[in-house]
């Protein structure tokens, strides 16, 4: 299959967010330094505290900065999000996730693979080359950001597990701590939050395991230490802080499905043609601009994944 | 307790307390009571040019003048029972201004949506209005709202008389039923707040109906005469 390329443009050439490119020269100077250059295996420095700079990290080229598009700021990212564990308004998270403990974290993978593993995060980190890409992100709620992340590929956590020929899902089960997260006192989701991809949807090259964003470790309210980043979906397929991955026969029934099954399906896929039963997806407001912007099929990424859903009745399977 | 309150202007040796307060101190209160009814929109006006209101300050300016509203129209239904409980009668005459403060943010709510998020796209509107159901009883609940704040100053009560003008304004109880059942139909999950308020206005409009019920057992009793009592053979 031949997967078409969005831009050839590298991030760093058009990339106009000086935060950022203040961070990229601190690569650089860090590189030059011998830093970086003498532990190319060890991508991650073990560093626990939040706001940790990743290290080792590269840009990946294909997935720069659209022409048409600006980086959000960090701040942004940080100071507007969902994550009800924490609390069902956006300014929760920021506060509540603060003393979220990413260290010691494991992911078990588990289910239909021929060799199931409990990996520890600092694992994770080494398991593959952390790459830069620059994806959109659209919330359900009709919002957007574009925001560079750092991960893998899923697919190179899945290879290693090789999973066996029934694995038709990978399932998402995130932390469910009530310790640590005053939002599951709530009923409003079923807790742990759980999510689900189809194999393919899985091992698409987009799907992203997400261990950073803008340099840095995941901050605690973003899902730390480990989230999904699938952008052609809207922003809740996401499962943030992920314990679990489990490869099932049947499709999972996912969290915001259980919620509402007549306004979130399984699969999610950002389509300006289907509204959510209570409001439009035509259109999104991307945070920091003062219009709004029509949205695009699949989130601007069709090229690259219209062909799994071919054939496939959109507005049935939304 | 007897607050004395300032009433220069009375030359009678009248006791003023909260009961009676004069009618210069019930103006000043209105102030009072316009000035607070300003704040919420100087913090979002501050907040806007200070960027404090957020990553999305649209969506909060539009959360936080639809707030106002419902809560000024909780403040407007108080009044009455309030009245009734404290035996305060001068409390009648924040009514309308608390009414007005309500019709006000409102109207900036309603100004963010065809504005900020619609960008006048009559087309949009229309679409909307139709399609989704939480903007249908939210434009309903506008709209009922305008021949309220249209006829609120006193002229227009005379032309109309007491009873008609009574009638016309009993729609408060509908916006603001409308109003909460617009906030339970757009939050994503989280009901609480819309709870909330479902709850403070079912108190409000419940001690109507409590009061009216009584009023009325009242009035049936003072209609019938007493019963003698036969003895059955």
């Amino acid at each position: 299959m031949l997967i078409r390329r969005p831009s050839d443009i590298l991030p760093s050439e058009i990339n106009s967010e000086t935060e950022f490119n203040a961070r990229r020269d601190w690569f650089k100077q860090a590189a030059g330094l011998g830093l970086i250059a003498g532990l190319p295996t060890l991508a991650a420095c073990e560093a626990q505290a939040q706001g940790a700079k990743l290290m080792g990290v590269k840009p990946n080229p294909t997935y720069g900065l659209p022409t048409d598009e600006k980086l959000n700021k960090f701040d942004e990212l940080k100071s507007y999000c969902n994550f009800y564990e924490f609390g069902t308004d956006k300014t929760d998270p920021p506060v509540m996730a603060k003393s979220l403990k990413t260290r010691p974290w494991t992911v078990a993978v588990e289910g239909e693979v021929l060799k199931p593993q409990v990996f520890d995060i600092d694992a994770l980190y080494k398991l593959a080359p952390l790459e830069e890409r620059i994806y959109r992100f659209r919330c359900v709620e009709a919002w957007s950001m574009v925001i560079p992340w750092v991960g893998f590929p899923l697919s190179e956590l899945i290879k290693q597990v090789q999973p066996k020929g029934n694995a038709k899902y990978v399932e998402f089960v995130t932390l469910a701590d009530k310790a640590q997260m005053p939002g599951l006192r709530s009923g409003v989701l079923d807790w742990p939050y759980t999510e689900g991809l189809r194999m393919d949807e899985a091992m698409h090259p987009l799907t992203l395991l997400t261990l950073g964003a803008f340099g840095e470790m995941l901050p605690n309210q973003n899902g730390a230490p480990i989230r999904m980043t699938i952008p052609w979906k809207y922003g809740f397929k996401g499962g943030k802080s992920i314990v679990k991955i489990r490869f099932v026969e049947k499709e999972p029934r996912t969290a915001w499905v259980k919620a509402g099954p007549s306004e979130y399906g399984f699969y999610s896929n950002v389509n300006p043609t289907v509204d959510h039963a209570r409001w439009s997806q035509a259109s999104e407001r991307r945070l920091s601009e003062f219009g709004k912007r029509k949205t695009l099929m699949y989130n601007g990424y069709g090229d690259q994944v219209a062909s799994m859903y071919a054939g496939m009745d959109l507005k049935k399977f939304f | 307790m007897a607050i004395h309150l300032a009433n220069s202007n009375t030359s009678t040796n009248v006791s003023r307390t909260w009961k009676n307060p004069s009618t210069p101190t019930v103006q000043r209160i209105k102030w009072a009571l316009i000035l607070l009814g300003m704040l919420p929109l100087a913090r979002l006006v501050v907040g806007y040019f200070t960027n404090q209101l957020g990553a999305n300050p649209i969506e909060l300016i539009t959360r936080s003048t639809g707030t106002w509203t419902l809560v000024g129209l909780a403040v407007t239904l108080s009044i009455t029972p309030l009245r009734k409980l404290l035996n305060w009668p001068w409390l009648i005459r924040l009514r309308r201004t608390a009414g007005l403060l309500a019709f006000f943010y409102v109207c900036l709510h309603f100004t963010t949506y065809i504005w900020f998020d619609r960008f006048f796209d009559v087309e949009d509107i229309i679409k909307d209005v139709i399609k989704r159901p939480f903007i249908t009883v939210g434009f309903a609940a506008f709209l009922l709202f305008i021949p309220l704040a249209v006829t609120s100053n006193n002229a227009i009560i005379k032309k109309l008389g007491a009873k008609l003008w009574q009638r016309i304004h009993y729609l408060v109880y509908v916006i603001a039923i409308l109003g909460v059942v617009h906030y339970w139909w757009l939050v994503k999950k989280d009901l609480t707040q819309p709870i909330i308020y479902a709850c403070v206005f079912a108190v409000l409009l419940g001690s109507r109906i409590v009061w009216k019920l009584r009023g009325a057992t009242t009035s049936v009793k003072i209609a019938v005469p007493p019963v003698t009592k036969v003895s059955r053979s």
